[in-house]
């Protein structure tokens, strides 16, 4: 196997045991949850290992969430830009609406192997914790998520599906009000049940093994995806891009990908309003290495390291950490950052809706921003792959009201 | 010896446990938190841990992160918290621990940070987020600098990780009461001496019992068999009770704390 990387790393090889990926990640809790996480880690490793529960997770993907999910050519958009052949990866077509559910349903299983009775979750925009309430409602486990005020607000049909669904929905009303405050509120709430309690974290963040643990779950989108480029093109795309708020889409799209250096990757961050202190969750434009929620990442801090407001059109991108692995890969120059700003978005969201009979998740619209953006500038003969995370159901209602639609 | 070590000392020899008091640094602002923390300092509080108001106190509870936020909101700073410690140093010489998240401590260069809490007369850090295995750069800074550095072994601390914090912990172990976020609770936990007992076996450092002690009873209780009690919860609400009135904090404070301590002496009923 073709281990090594252009720059010569091996990306089975990271995180280390102790969850780094070279100077980030780590373990960074309090002492309550130590014991717990490397519980985790230890029955995690045991089930990656264990065809039986890989058999049992692929079972479900396919039958609960609807995998594989097609890697849609798109035709108009091709066409609109003029430029690289651009394909769709239709994560939005998954079941619960994004591709929340691949980790949720991995990590619900790895919870019932634990004898867990209970499930917590965070959500920003509110897609983790529809996938988390959907496999607990499934697997029978007691559900409570985390959301903040803002975000209950802006995502208000995604509140009900939980409900729907049977979880809780707990809202916190701390700080911003966000993504950020919902993960220390789901922190503290382990901390204080973490013998019966397993933590559904959503992405690619926090401590170890949750980095790690969260991309593998995701791994499956870049192997359908390399898989079926390969039929179909009979070659490796020329470029990949998805959007990174904690990175766990980007990082599953692109993890099969790391060693074909042939092939650009490029994440995108939400720029917001545009780069300025409290507009914008760019980590890689104006963040700088710190600690928060678990591990040591690029985070939008101010001098004295408090962490700072942030600000995107789409919840799930507004946060002020950034997954450790991207950090790691964009020092080794692998991985690329780009950043969309909102009004870029809503334009975006528009045409793909107009074009291709598809409504995007605000989120990976960002990705959809750039991709276009890129793709004007490829030739025709190039292939340009993005990652279309989630759908944007959840989102009409908050386009329309910026929109000044009324309905 | 260390101020924190002579506290102790000074407390074994009068056959009581240290009073160990905390409250958040500019708490609800600055003038008001200095004249709190020497009312406590006055009123015979062995250890003050000072809380560093953090964006992110994920180990708090409601109590102490709307104590943070106040702080932060009257502007409390990294340099106003190590201003307060100067400010406090002028009037007293107990010990003075930094209740505090690492990124704080690591935003601007760990070294520099210990040594300005050093320079500003703080004793310890104790880092909420930042367990044994993160700490090297913590721990030899603070033994380079001579401050103390105080870790947490919780309620689900298996036995065999013990050693691993013992052997990065200085001045004294903090076991904290319950599993959960600080705040106050009604009742104290029944397996706490097993647990003191059981951190015994491993090291000679005096263990400081916390999280959620907030009755004269609770604190006799501990008392009996730990080096040290910590109040926290209880003494931040005091501040949050008197928000309009912030001209009596101090003496309130002073008097829940003398109540408080009264429990540390040990064969005397509570």
């Amino acid at each position: 196997m073709p281990a090594a990387t252009a720059t010569g790393i091996d990306r089975f090889s990271l995180p280390d045991a102790g969850g780094h990926f070279g100077r980030y990640g780590g373990v960074f809790v309090p002492e309550t949850l130590m014991t717990a996480l490397q519980e985790l880690g230890t029955a995690y490793d045991l089930a990656r290992q264990d065809p039986g529960f890989q058999a049992e997770l692929r079972h479900h993907l396919k039958e609960f969430a609807g995998r594989p999910t097609q890697l849609y050519f798109a035709e108009r958009l091709t066409e609109h830009c003029g430029g690289a052949r651009i394909y769709l990866k239709r994560e939005d077509l998954l079941h619960t609406g994004a591709h929340k559910i691949n980790n949720a349903l991995g990590q619900a299983l790895l919870a019932r192997r634990m004898g867990k009775k209970r499930v917590i979750a965070e959500t920003g925009a509110g897609q983790h914790g529809v996938a988390t309430a959907a496999v607990c409602a499934k697997f029978g486990f007691e559900c409570v998520v985390y959301m903040g005020a803002v975000d209950m607000e802006r995502q208000a049909l995604n509140v009900f599906r939980m409900r729907l669904m049977g979880a809780e929905v707990r809202g916190v009303e701390a700080g911003q009000k966000t993504l950020k405050e919902a993960i220390n509120e789901a922190m503290r709430d382990w901390v204080t049940n973490v013998r019966s309690t397993h933590y559904i974290l959503g992405s690619a963040l926090g401590a170890h093994p949750y980095p790690m643990m969260v991309r593998d779950f995701h791994r499956v989108i870049g192997q359908e995806t390399k898989e079926q480029i390969l039929a179909r093109e009979g070659r490796l795309p020329d470029e990949m891009v998805a959007c990174v708020g904690g990175g766990s889409n980007a990082m599953g799209f692109f993890f099969d990908f790391l060693e074909d250096t042939s092939v650009r990757l490029t994440g995108v961050e939400a720029g917001g309003r545009g780069i300025t202190r409290g507009d914008h969750a760019a980590r890689f434009e104006g963040g700088k290495l710190g600690v928060l929620q678990g591990c040591k990442t690029y985070i939008l801090q101010n001098s004295d390291g408090q962490i700072e407001l942030t600000h995107s059109v789409s919840a799930g991108l507004d946060y002020a950490a950034i997954g450790p692995e991207h950090a790691f890969y964009r020092d080794q120059k692998r991985i690329n950052y780009a950043y969309a700003c909102d009004d870029e978005v809503m334009e975006a969201f528009q045409t793909c809706s107009r074009l291709e009979g598809i409504i995007p998740a605000l989120e990976s619209t960002h990705a959809l921003v750039y991709g276009l953006k890129r793709a004007k500038e490829m030739r025709k003969d190039e292939i340009l792959l993005i990652n279309l995370s989630g759908r944007g159901d959840k989102d009409v209602q908050q386009v329309a009201k910026i929109l000044g639609v009324k309905l | 010896m260390s101020r924190l070590a002579q506290a102790f000392a000074r407390a074994r020899s009068q056959d009581r446990a240290a009073f160990v008091a905390y409250l958040c640094a500019g708490d609800p602002d600055f003038d008001t938190s200095l004249a709190a923390c020497r009312a406590l300092l006055a009123s015979g509080v062995d250890i003050l841990e000072l809380g560093v108001p953090f964006s992110d106190p994920l180990a708090d509870g409601l109590t102490n992160q709307l104590a943070a936020q106040r702080a932060l909101e009257s502007g409390m700073t990294a340099a106003r918290v190590f201003e307060l410690v100067r400010r406090l140093r002028e009037t007293s010489d107990a010990p003075i621990i930094f209740y505090t998240y690492y990124n704080l401590v690591f935003s601007g260069g760990v070294d520099a940070y210990v040594r300005a809490a050093k320079g500003a007369g703080a004793d310890g850090l104790l880092t909420l987020d930042l367990p044994p295995e993160e700490a090297g750069e913590v721990v030899t800074a603070c033994r380079t600098h001579g401050l103390d550095t105080v870790f947490i072994i919780a309620p689900t601390t298996p036995e065999s990780r013990i050693p691993v914090i013992t052997a990065a912990a200085s001045g004294f172990i903090y076991y904290v009461s319950r599993e959960g976020v600080t705040g106050v609770q009604d009742r104290v936990a029944g397996n706490i001496p097993e647990a003191v007992a059981r951190i015994r076996r491993h090291t000679a450092l005096p263990v400081a019992v916390g999280f959620g002690l907030s009755s004269r009873a609770q604190v006799a209780q501990v008392a009996a068999y730990a080096d040290g009690v910590v109040v926290g919860s209880a003494l931040v609400n005091i501040i949050r009770e008197h928000l309009g009135e912030r001209a009596n904090i101090s003496a309130a404070l002073a008097a829940r704390a003398a109540d408080l301590s009264a429990g540390v002496g040990r064969g005397v009923p509570a």
